[in-house]
């Protein structure tokens, strides 16, 4: 018997103190979000961002060197993609949203409207194949020949001067803002051939797609092949993907990332995207494969 | 004579069977096993090991059985009396039937769809931010049905005689089930609970939209309120299946994911070996004292 | 112990409180359902598409904004997730009832000490983890094994779930024979049975209810399954044509597009359609095993005993 009440006392315990786990946990849940510490060195706070996967990397490195400067400022990036971190945003539930796309094309206009934009870096897309393709002498694509590639018309690559192999074209999804920006500016907006290209969720898991794949095109932002040797880009009438050549012009295929703020940002969200827009940090952030916004010669396509 | 050779070759062929496939699958899983923990220690360096903000394993890991915890104390009460109720409760009719018609669709809801429907109800309703409550509490839906219906089984499961017995006895109902039945079948509830647990664990889909994937915490802040205390159940927290995705989707730092992948195998390892030798306990126990 | 009155007031307490716990799960299932219904209904309601066109029509394209005016029909989906799910519970299904088996009749100590515990470590892998190694192991040893430029497919997809549903299967089923009481065993030796005798016409109809609720949560974890089969499946909007098809099932859709599409938009309203057609088909299953498993001798009640002993009977007869 006294066993029994044992097991009911813990069982009592446990419900009593999860109960009181919840209730202590709620009255906790105001935040300490903002603060008028005019003081830079004791400026404290937190950011919650959210969305396009492609931005974060460069995110939380911005993160680290913010917090070596500042650090009682707590900051938290998530991915999620950029149609729930406009999403988010615009509800409430972030600081800041991470997109690939201007608002007004994954909001309706009032909601966007009430966004503030912050071009805070430019990506480059760069077609990509696997080694064997350049091996066979392709290096270089007129941007019809990519089209016809793109929309199936080309299906091997000896029709471009390559050896007798079976184009596989590896692209992303449609919603993608990486194949928004790809469509529009190397494709001049013509339709990839859905029905034949394999589509993969993120840039990640496409490169190691067209690093294992024979005869595989597709392409990723420039900040995915910083570190990567296992897949050659390929030039567009002649022309790089380098941040050199975006920035003068050249290169056509590039887009600003956005970070969006709901209205005027408080002081400390605002003192993060100053920073990451600064060009002490440019530096760090063309080592990562992300282009300085101030540096671009040409401001739109 | 014959038929009776037949079977006990029929019966010895079959042996062999079982055992060809016993040894197949043990061989692959421990090689599926041996292949990612191999790999992932074999490209680790001993930064990844610290409680960094930035490209180590540790607050990931801590983040991964804290919030395993926190939705076991949601979901096995609520899924081991839904269990009972389904046992020992109900009658037969519609509405048993259509609560194990629920159990079933809960378990088979995608994960995504369970995290956005947490992401709504809440983070948009309730009010919560991103964070391990609410994680916990969408993770908490996906692992009910698995207590609830092992709960159910393993009472079910148990001789008649238990219970009538204990009813027999003078006891009312439920205390034959609190003092006879459960105690008897804790080691199959046990079992559902870890593949619960396991469940929870490695679940990335339903934490992206809840906990969020970025992690904060200073380990020499214990004020429970403020958002980067570890134990602060309403913080943000990335758990090591979220960071196992996060990595591999953006193609970054791979030798980190892989550690953290061999990191979360050896993790669901120590967790299950130590709830069998528990629930063997728990059995000997048992068994003694009905000697 | 306390009072009588104590003791029925704490049985009443008790009732009501598990009481509320069973009804909490109808009504979390309800208010999920509710949310996709609400979420989903969008297709039909606001973007006038017809069922028809949305569960026949192979033609994928809806537009990403408020407007609406493309396609969206699901049928590629709809055969994708058929067809990987089916190979995965076709594949894993033999091989966790063979190790089921195993691990309770034939050899319950090496089971009980080694195998379960594996099988349990198997059930926490996460599971991009299988889709990564799926995608750096399976997909080239298909590649290879039959010489095709592709080895992302149908047949990877449907081994990937197979191996990340053998787990559910194997344990819930062990678990399912084990309950099966010993007596009846002990019965069909005792007539002379063997042990294959036995576990094939006594054991397994005996716990066929516990078996086919395994496969059930089997096939539930392969359905619900994403980012495992979107890494392995090559996803290509077109039906497949054979094993070695690339193609796409409706979680890898949701998963690829959820987080990009626009808040409100045909696309996204198209995926939450998905979503809820998830739903209907896995109500469908359930349906259909429960149909099909009422066939089969019930391990409750008299009238079940009375079949296994007639079975019991008639394996002592035919030695």
């Amino acid at each position: 018997m006294k066993k029994q009440f044992g097991k009911k006392t813990i069982a009592v315990t446990m419900s009593v103190m999860c109960m009181v786990g919840l209730l202590t946990g709620c009255g906790n849940n105001a935040s300490s979000t903002g603060s008028d510490g005019s003081d830079d060195a004791n400026l404290t706070g937190s950011i919650t961002a959210a969305g396009s996967s492609a931005l974060k990397p460069l995110v939380d490195d911005a993160v680290d060197a913010f917090n070596e400067k500042y650090p009682d400022v707590n900051i938290t990036v998530d991915a999620g993609g950029s149609g729930e971190g406009l999403k988010q945003v615009s509800e409430g539930t972030v600081d800041i949203g991470n997109s690939d796309v201007e608002a007004s094309e994954k909001l309706d206009a009032a909601k966007a409207a009430e966004l503030v934009d912050h071009r805070v870096c430019v990506v480059t897309m760069a077609p990509i194949v696997n080694k064997d393709v350049t091996e066979s002498g392709v290096t270089n694509l007129t941007k019809q020949q990519l089209i016809d590639i793109f929309t199936g018309k080309i299906t091997n690559w000896k029709e471009v001067g390559g050896a007798d192999e079976n184009i596989v074209l590896i692209t992303r999804p449609e919603s993608s803002g990486t194949r928004a920006t790809f469509k529009k500016y190397a494709l001049d907006g013509a339709d990839e051939a859905s029905n034949k290209s394999m589509e993969t969720d993120d840039s990640g898991v496409l490169l190691q797609n067209v690093k294992s794949t024979k005869g595989a095109i597709g392409y990723v932002a420039l900040s995915y092949l910083v570190d990567e040797t296992g897949v050659d880009t390929i030039s567009i009438d002649g022309v790089e993907p380098t941040l050199e050549n975006t920035y003068s012009g050249k290169y056509p295929v590039w887009t600003y990332e956005h970070m969006y703020t709901k209205g005027t940002p408080d002081e400390v969200t605002q003192e993060f995207l100053d920073y990451i827009m600064s060009d002490e940090y440019g530096e760090k952030m063309e080592t990562l494969g992300y282009g300085v916004s101030s540096k671009m010669q040409v401001k739109e396509h | 004579m014959n038929r009776i050779n037949r079977a006990k070759r029929a019966d010895r062929v079959m042996t062999i069977i079982f055992y060809c496939i016993a040894v197949f699958f043990f061989v692959l899983l421990a090689s599926f096993a041996g292949y990612v923990i191999i790999k992932g220690f074999a490209g680790a360096k001993l930064s990844m090991f610290k409680f960094a903000r930035r490209g180590s394993i540790g607050n990931q890991l801590f983040n991964t059985i804290y919030l395993v915890f926190l939705s076991l104390l949601i979901t096995v009460p609520i899924g081991a009396f839904a269990g009972i109720y389904l046992a020992k409760y109900s009658k037969e009719g519609i509405v048993t039937k259509f609560i194990r018609m629920c159990i079933e669709t809960l378990s088979s809801l995608p994960s995504i769809v369970v995290g956005l429907f947490g992401y709504l109800v809440f983070l948009v309703i309730m009010g919560l931010d991103k964070s391990l409550m609410a994680g916990a509490l969408s993770v908490s839906i996906l692992t009910l049905p698995l207590i609830t219906t092992t709960t159910e089984d393993a009472i079910r499961g148990l001789p008649p005689g238990y219970f009538e017995a204990s009813m027999g006895l003078g006891s009312t109902r439920w205390q034959a089930i609190f003092h006879v039945l459960l105690p008897a079948c804790l080691p199959r509830i046990m079992t559902g609970i870890i593949l619960a647990a396991g469940r929870g664990f490695g679940e990335a889909a339903v934490l992206l939209y809840t906990t969020g994937s970025g992690t904060n915490i200073r380990w020499s802040n214990w004020d429970l309120s403020s958002p980067t205390c570890p134990l602060n159940p309403f913080r943000s927290a990335e758990t090591l299946s979220l960071q196992i995705w996060d990595l591999q989707v953006n193609g970054q730092n791979q030798d980190l994911a892989n550690l953290a992948s061999a990191v979360l195998l050896i993790l669901v390892l120590a967790f299950s070996i130590g709830a069998n030798v528990l629930s063997n306990r728990i059995n000997k126990k048992n068994s003694g004292e009905k000697a | 112990m306390n009072s009588k009155k104590g003791m029925f007031a704490k049985e009443y307490l008790w009732r009501t409180i598990v009481t509320i716990c069973g009804l909490f799960v109808i009504v979390i299932t309800l208010v999920i359902g509710a949310f996709l219904v609400y979420k989903g209904s969008g297709t039909f309601l606001k973007f006038n598409h017809t069922i028809g066109e949305f569960l026949f029509s192979a033609d994928w394209a809806p537009v990403d904004n408020m407007e609406g005016g493309g396609s969206v029909g699901t049928l590629i989906f709809i055969v994708g997730s058929l067809s990987t799910c089916g190979l995965g519970l076709l594949i894993a299904t033999p091989f966790a009832l063979g190790s089921a088996i195993f691990m309770t009749e034939i050899s319950p100590k090496f089971g009980e000490k080694f195998y379960r515990p594996v099988i349990q470590i198997f059930a926490g892998i996460p599971s991009v983890v299988y889709g990564w190694v799926g995608l750096t192991v399976l997909v080239p040893a298909i590649r290879n094994i039959f010489d095709r430029q592709v080895g992302h497919s149908i047949l990877a997809a449907g081994l990937v779930l197979a191996i990340m549903i053998f787990p559910t299967i194997t344990s819930v089923s062990a678990d399912a024979i084990r309950s099966v009481p010993r007596e009846y065993r002990m019965g069909a030796y005792g007539m002379g049975s063997t042990r294959w005798q036995t576990i094939y016409k006594i054991v397994l109809p005996a716990s066929a209810s516990g078996i086919f609720s395994a496969i059930i949560l089997g096939l539930a974890r392969a359905f619900g399954e994403a980012l495992a089969v979107a890494m392995v499946i090559g996803q290509t909007t077109a039906l497949p044509t054979s094993i070695f098809s690339t193609t796409k099932s409706l979680t890898t859709e949701i998963t690829a597009q959820m987080g990009n599409a626009m808040e409100g938009g045909e696309t996204k309203t198209a995926l939450w359609t998905l979503a809820l057609l998830l739903f209907l088909i896995s109500l469908l299953f359930i349906f259909l095993i429960h149909f099909l498993s009422r066939k089969k001798p019930e391990t409750s009640g008299r009238a079940a005993k009375k079949s296994i002993r007639a079975k019991m009977e008639a394996a002592n007869e035919q030695n």
